[in-house]
């Protein structure tokens, strides 16, 4: 719509910038505002197309424009100021680069004639950011402002999607500047590769069918490429039926309730999970990475299997673990090739194809390895999130988590059916990440059940947004899983450094009731089991956010548990089982 | 090759020259661990504003692999190319050598110089600078003779490579910013 005839309109930067962040389609932007800033968010002033939100802390701006990323595919803008704007921004960049969410983060910066002066509120923005973004600019000439934040969307959404920061010095903001609308910006460059070689996709087809002991290893970036590559997987494994687990970051890819689904694999995964990748013969994986959170033991990685990679970004391929067949792709566009292929071959059903290994794989699974006992009043952390998915499984639900032991129970015990549900700091495992992430989402998804599933000690991290999901009346369910420990923490310590609970317990924590109360939103409290459920009816029935003091079980430990160093059949299953099995040295030093 | 022996490996990096690119490629390397034994950079082409680094590394055969993967993520870098991948290519690096002595060991210095083909560029009463070209080993056989009769300074360019044969043509620029 945008056409030559508008080629040369001038404006302030500032008005250039909004224009752009319209023509880009962004609809909403989460930030703060502050002194070298200030030009643009004069401009927001006058304009209404894109709404502000105005969160309470820098890192929370990222971690909401990532919830709102993560939801709904869309890239997820970021506005701060100079200085201590941009530094406290840096852990939310560092969590979108980690787990390639798309984000452009705008920055204020002190005038171009005072950089390098350490004037008031400078920090070398871009030299700070270049290790934690994908990309990063500094605008020193107002005739690149337009192209440059073009390309900053265009390098921000394309390829593996990732944060990219533009650096905005004030002067450039209030200059005047000529608009330079999206398809008349000059050239490309940045252009990754998303369609996947075909000899390639033939070759697998073949391995898969023939394969005796096959395994689909889903990552993130199935959902990464869109919710129809998600119902591309489903297509292939209800086509090839075969064995599907997903990481953390991949929940919800296949439904949890798939015939075929092993449930998340990795350090927590489940059994069955992990002694399929241990023992099969041919491993497709799909959008993931490798991850030493997956592979435990790289030396011990799934011995004897010819593993195929499929990864829109090369430098994932063959960074740790050796494959036989690398695939550099989209992984919507991969997953499509490759059941045209399938669909051209003959195979035999999966019970008469590879019935030995299916077999195997069940007996694996009745193991129950997530079973857990509920017993006494005494709220089991697994068992209230059982619960809560039992009592919202039937409405669109939206699950935004924290970091630690509340994170896994969550991805144990909750179910995805669809993509883009499911928001969790996986690469950084940042503390405080799922209630800011929530804002976000609700943000995107006004009308849906949104819930934070929390840790006490994770929620204190950002809790001060409780004042914006009051100020914009979000209606944020908090389901905090208060144990008073730092529970991962505490069972590292545990398991690993002899008992020794050193600085992990929470003191002093608040009255989390009176908390939300004053902060005018609801609050309640569970204290043993049975007020679980009263607290999770009236949490639902409430219009307003509601902050939930989930009081459970101090010292449950997270299982199934590989050590850190261990291979993928060394598990954990449960507290019994952990008398015999020893850290190594070398595990020790791992995180 | 073994995988986990070490290999020398020179790559070739065509960049846009723009503020901070040279620090994106020093903070991979650093940041992920890599080495660089040497890296020269400077501007081939004012008019796209291209730029050529060459990079000397080590490590196993799957780094290597790595390391030119994550430089070719970087959005400025345009081409990325493994010199050493068969060797077909030659590398030359410049040395000033300053070397201070006197008598015998002076007109030694330069009967050695002469013989490297090494040119003088300065000299004194009691000091010589000579500038020697030549593959990174001539470089270090000259100087490690040169510090046998005098006194030395010593400033290395960093290696400079190229493939033989035909040009590799730098892309079409129009994709450009």
């Amino acid at each position: 719509m945008e056409g030559n005839t508008e080629t040369n309109l001038t404006m302030s930067g500032a008005d250039a910038i909004l224009r752009v962040l319209e023509e880009q389609g962004v609809e909403v932007i989460f930030g703060y505002p502050g002194g070298a800033i200030l030009p643009i968010y004069d401009s927001l002033f006058k304009s209404n197309s894109i709404k502000h939100i105005l969160v309470r802390h820098e890192q929370a701006a990222v971690h909401a424009a990532e919830g709102y990323a993560r939801s709904t595919g869309k890239v997820g803008v970021v506005l701060v100021t100079s200085g201590p704007g941009a530094t406290n921004a840096v852990t939310g960049l560092t969590d979108a680069l980690m787990d390639s969410v798309p984000i452009v983060c705008l920055s204020g910066q002190v005038p171009t004639h005072l950089i390098g002066n350490d004037a008031f509120q400078e920090a070398d923005t871009t030299g700070i950011t270049r290790p934690c973004t994908k990309h990063n600019y500094l605008v020193k000439e107002s005739e690149k402002l337009c192209s440059t934040l073009h390309e900053a969307f265009h390098v921000a959404r394309s390829g593996r999607p990732g944060p990219v920061v533009v650096d905005l010095p004030k002067d450039i903001q209030l200059s005047e500047c000529i608009y330079i609308s999206r398809q008349d910006r000059h050239g490309r460059r940045y252009k990754p590769i998303i369609n996947p070689d075909k000899s390639k996709i033939i070759e697998v087809a073949k391995l898969l069918v023939n394969a005796k002991k096959p395994i689909i290893y889903g990552g993130g970036g199935i959902i990464n490429s869109g919710p129809e590559a998600s119902n591309l997987l489903r297509e292939l494994v209800d086509l090839v039926e075969i064995p599907t687990t997903l990481t953390l970051m991949g929940l919800g890819a296949l439904p949890h309730d798939n015939k075929f689904f092993l449930g998340m694999l990795g350090m927590h995964g489940t059994y069955e999970a992990n002694l399929s990748m241990y023992n099969c013969d041919v491993m497709l994986n799909i959008g993931a990475r490798f991850d030493d959170r997956i592979t435990g033991n790289l030396k011990e990685f799934s011995p004897n299997s010819k593993k195929i990679h499929i990864d829109i970004d090369p430098s994932s391929i063959n960074k740790s673990v050796p494959v036989d067949i690398p695939i550099i792709s989209d992984a919507g566009s991969a997953l499509k090739e490759l059941i045209y292929e399938l669909k051209k071959l003959k195979f035999k059903d999966s019970e008469n194809r590879i019935g030995v290994w299916l077999t195997q794989i069940d007996e694996w699974r009745s193991k129950k390895c997530l079973d857990f006992n509920q017993t006494g009043k005494i709220i089991k952390p697994q068992y209230a999130i059982k619960r809560l998915f039992e009592k919202t499984k039937n409405i669109e639900t939206f699950i935004t988590t924290e970091v630690g032991q509340h994170q896994m129970w969550a991805a144990q015990y909750y179910g995805f059916s669809k993509p883009n549900r499911w928001m969790t700091s996986g690469g950084l495992g940042t503390m405080g990440y799922g209630l800011p992430s929530a804002m976000g989402v609700q943000i995107a998804h006004p009308e849906k059940l949104v819930i934070d599933i929390s840790g006490e000690a994770s929620f204190l991290m950002n809790m001060q947004e409780l004042s914006t999901l009051k100020q914009y009346k979000l209606p944020v369910k908090v389901f905090i899983i208060n144990n008073q420990w730092m529970g991962m923490v505490r069972q590292w310590q545990q398991l690993i450094h002899g008992g020794r609970y050193s600085e992990s317990y929470t003191d002093s924590l608040p009255d989390f009731k009176s908390l939300a109360e004053s902060f005018g939103l609801e609050g309640l409290r569970a204290e043993n089991v049975d007020q679980l459920d009263d607290v999770i009816d009236q949490m639902m029935a409430s219009k307003s956010a509601v902050l939930c003091d989930i009081q459970v079980a101090k010292e449950e430990n997270c299982f199934p548990m590989i050590p850190s160093g261990a291979a993928h059949y060394d598990m954990l299953l449960g507290p019994e089982d952990k008398q015999n099995k020893k850290v190594s040295k070398d595990g020790l030093a791992l995180v | 090759m073994s995988q986990n022996q070490e290999i020398r490996c020179t790559l070739s990096v065509l960049v846009d020259n723009e503020p901070g690119v040279l620090a994106r490629v020093i903070g991979l390397f650093s940041g992920r661990g890599y080495n660089i034994e040497s890296l020269t950079v400077a501007e081939i082409d004012t008019k796209v504003s291209i730029s050529r680094i060459s990079i000397v590394t080590c490590g196993t055969p799957m780094v290597i692999e790595q390391i030119k993967a994550q430089l070719r993520r970087l959005v400025p870098v345009h081409d990325v190319d493994d010199l050493s991948d068969n060797s077909v290519h030659v590398e030359r690096e410049l040395a000033l050598v300053k070397i201070v002595n006197t008598g015998s060991n002076r007109i030694e210095a330069l009967r050695i110089a002469q013989s490297f083909r090494a040119h003088t560029v300065d000299s004194t009463l009691d000091s010589f600078v000579f500038e020697i070209t030549g593959t990174s080993s001539k470089l270090a056989a000259f100087i490690n003779l040169m510090k046998a009769i005098g006194d030395v300074e010593i400033a290395r360019s960093g290696v400079c490579a190229m493939s033989r044969g035909k040009i590799s043509k730098l892309k079409q620029r129009d994709d450009m910013l």
